[in-house]
């Protein structure tokens, strides 16, 4: 009973702190952009390891999910909604960004059908290229000059409430049906097909909801900047992305949250350093590929968010099927 | 003339400008167990694919009286065509329970994939007590009864069948091929390819030899065992 109420605790303590933290100051404004990039990042994480880690396909193209996301909804609300509005409205312009993340994500899925591993990387490769030079020339959102007039509506509250939403969702994706038949195309595509696992709908259904939260990342990011420019969202942001997901360990929900925040905070750490930084991080990276290659977690999980039924030793048998889960 | 579960007619089954299989025409019937053996390149493999809607083919697959051209991999699964592919398939950092499972992807009828559960549990008691273990640790003749417990789950009432024997000591081959015989007594249609021909023919109750893509002789697998040319060259004398 214990080990249930623990992850309730902190989840409530975690809201009101987000809360009193700005409210009363607690902490000084450059440290809470800090915690809220870091809830940014842990979205980012987190989507990308649906398709990179539980589904074993290789796309490195997840800035420009994320740069859907960041226009759409910075046009809502700047556009579309004034200002008073904009404030109240702004979880559905996230979710509008987030949607039409989700549908360029259903177009980058097709070839994803016929192509894996490499192929799938350079696939999405150009379409993180395509789409940020297709937003560099667009004059209406400010082309290469970028994009402005957003509010700071990503508070602390907002960046953590969503970043809950994901971790829920992407948790009870992957132990769903759905979620196993993305497991299994990890494991082997082929056998998963014989399995009667229809490879294409999940397939798909992997990349709408990871390219959906990308989106989600991208509308809570715009709405902290201020300010987003194409440039924000080329290779070295996907790469990054990439970076956060392999440090933490790949299909693993805890790893990610770890990495996105062992990542952020390291770059932040060394940022004294000026241009070491850029020499140190990767040497980090290195060393931990080398002595722990699948990450820190490793597609090891925290029990947390494991459902009680799939745990191991959950003791939980009831009748029918969930006796043989004991 | 049993009732007639699959039937092929003119199958070919081309890589490029490979033909893999060149002109193959055999049928299984309900509740037989029925043998394709040859050797390495005679196209077995490729006809168990060709059936399970892995590949593309040429000439017509009908299963259970339906013609199969067109109709997607996961959709013959659900038909009850069940396909154990060489080298197993298991999915290895799963659990022996999610391998299972995802053999029941498309099922609805909870109550009785709850009953398959105990019905496979009861076959390969040892599955039983390593279902929460990640099946990449189970030995291969372990492995080899998760891949067949598996294709069960999918409600498989034929089974199609790549090598069996392939990585197992004589001792195990042996153990898999009388649950086989046993499996088939319950009521399963087997279709197999073999290496091992001695125990394919000795289980089958009809065989077919495959040699560089075509059917050079058929029979029972009595019929087979005695035949010299069949003799020289699968079983060694």
């Amino acid at each position: 009973m214990k080990a249930r109420l623990w992850p309730i605790i902190l989840i409530a303590a975690g809201f009101i702190l987000s809360f009193a933290i700005p409210y009363f100051g607690l902490l000084d404004l450059y440290v809470q952009m800090i915690l809220i990039y870091i809830c940014i990042n842990i979205i980012l994480a987190l989507s990308l390891n649906l398709i990179n880690g539980y589904m074993g396909e290789f796309s490195v193209g997840h800035a420009g999910f994320m740069s859907a996301g960041a226009y759409i909804s910075a046009i809502i609300t700047v556009k579309c909604l004034s200002s008073a509005s904009a404030a109240w409205l702004f979880p559905f312009a996230v979710i509008a960004g987030g949607v039409g993340a989700a549908l360029l994500g259903l177009i980058v899925a097709i070839p994803s059908f016929r192509t894996r591993g490499d192929y799938l990387a350079i696939v999405t490769l150009a379409f993180n290229m395509i789409i940020k030079s297709v937003l560099e020339n667009i004059d209406a959102v400010g082309g290469a000059r970028g994009f402005l007039g957003m509010d700071k509506l990503t508070t602390l509250p907002v960046a953590f409430f969503w970043t809950l939403i994901t971790i829920w969702v992407i948790r009870n994706f992957i132990y769903s049906n759905y979620g196993r038949g993305v497991l299994s195309i990890r494991e082997d595509e082929i056998a998963s097909d014989l399995m009667s696992v229809n490879t294409k709908q999940v397939k798909l259904l992997a990349f709408v909801i990871s390219s959906f939260f990308a989106g989600v990342a991208g509308g809570l990011f715009a709405h902290l900047l201020q300010f987003i420019n194409p440039r924000m969202f080329d290779i070295i942001k996907s790469t990054d992305i990439l970076i956060m997901v392999y440090l933490g360990g790949i299909g693993s929900i805890a790893g990610s949250i770890l990495g996105a925040t062992v990542y952020t905070l390291l770059l932040e750490i060394l940022r004294p350093l000026e241009i070491w930084r850029m020499v140190i991080m990767p040497l980090i990276l290195i060393f931990l590929m080398l002595f722990r290659p699948r990450g820190i977690m490793g597609l090891k999980e925290l029990t947390w968010f494991v459902p009680v039924l799939d745990r191991i030793n959950s003791n939980r048998g009831v009748k029918g099927i969930r006796k043989w889960f004991s | 003339m049993g009732n007639r579960i699959i039937e092929t007619d003119n199958l070919t089954v081309s890589y490029g400008s490979i033909a893999a299989v060149k002109v193959i025409s055999f049928h299984v019937e309900q509740g037989e167990i029925v043998a394709l053996i040859g050797a390495n390149g005679a196209g077995k493999t490729s006809t168990l694919r060709a059936l399970s809607g892995m590949t593309t083919y040429g000439g017509r697959v009908s299963f259970m009286g339906r013609d199969l051209r067109g109709v997607a991999a996961h959709k013959i699964v659900g038909m009850g065509m069940a396909h154990v592919p060489e080298g197993r398939g298991i999915f290895g950092n799963l659990t022996v329970l999610e391998n299972l499972k995802l053999a029941t992807w498309q099922r609805r009828d909870k109550k009785e994939v709850a009953a398959d559960y105990d019905r496979i549990f009861n076959i390969f008691p040892r599955l039983k007590e390593r279902r929460q273990q990640s099946a990449g640790t189970l030995s291969g003749g372990e492995q080899q009864m998760l891949a067949v417990g598996r294709a069960l789950m999918s409600k498989g009432t034929m089974l199609l069948l790549d090598e069996p024997s392939m990585g197992l000591s004589p001792l195990l081959a042996q153990e898999i091929f009388s649950m086989l015989a046993e499996l088939n007594r319950a009521g399963t249609t087997i279709l197999l390819v073999e290496q091992n021909a001695n125990m394919a023919l000795r289980l089958a109750d009809r065989c077919y030899v495959l040699e560089t893509g075509i059917i050079v002789l058929e029979g029972t697998g009595k019929e087979l065992i005695g035949n010299p040319q069949v003799k020289e060259a699968y079983l060694g004398t």
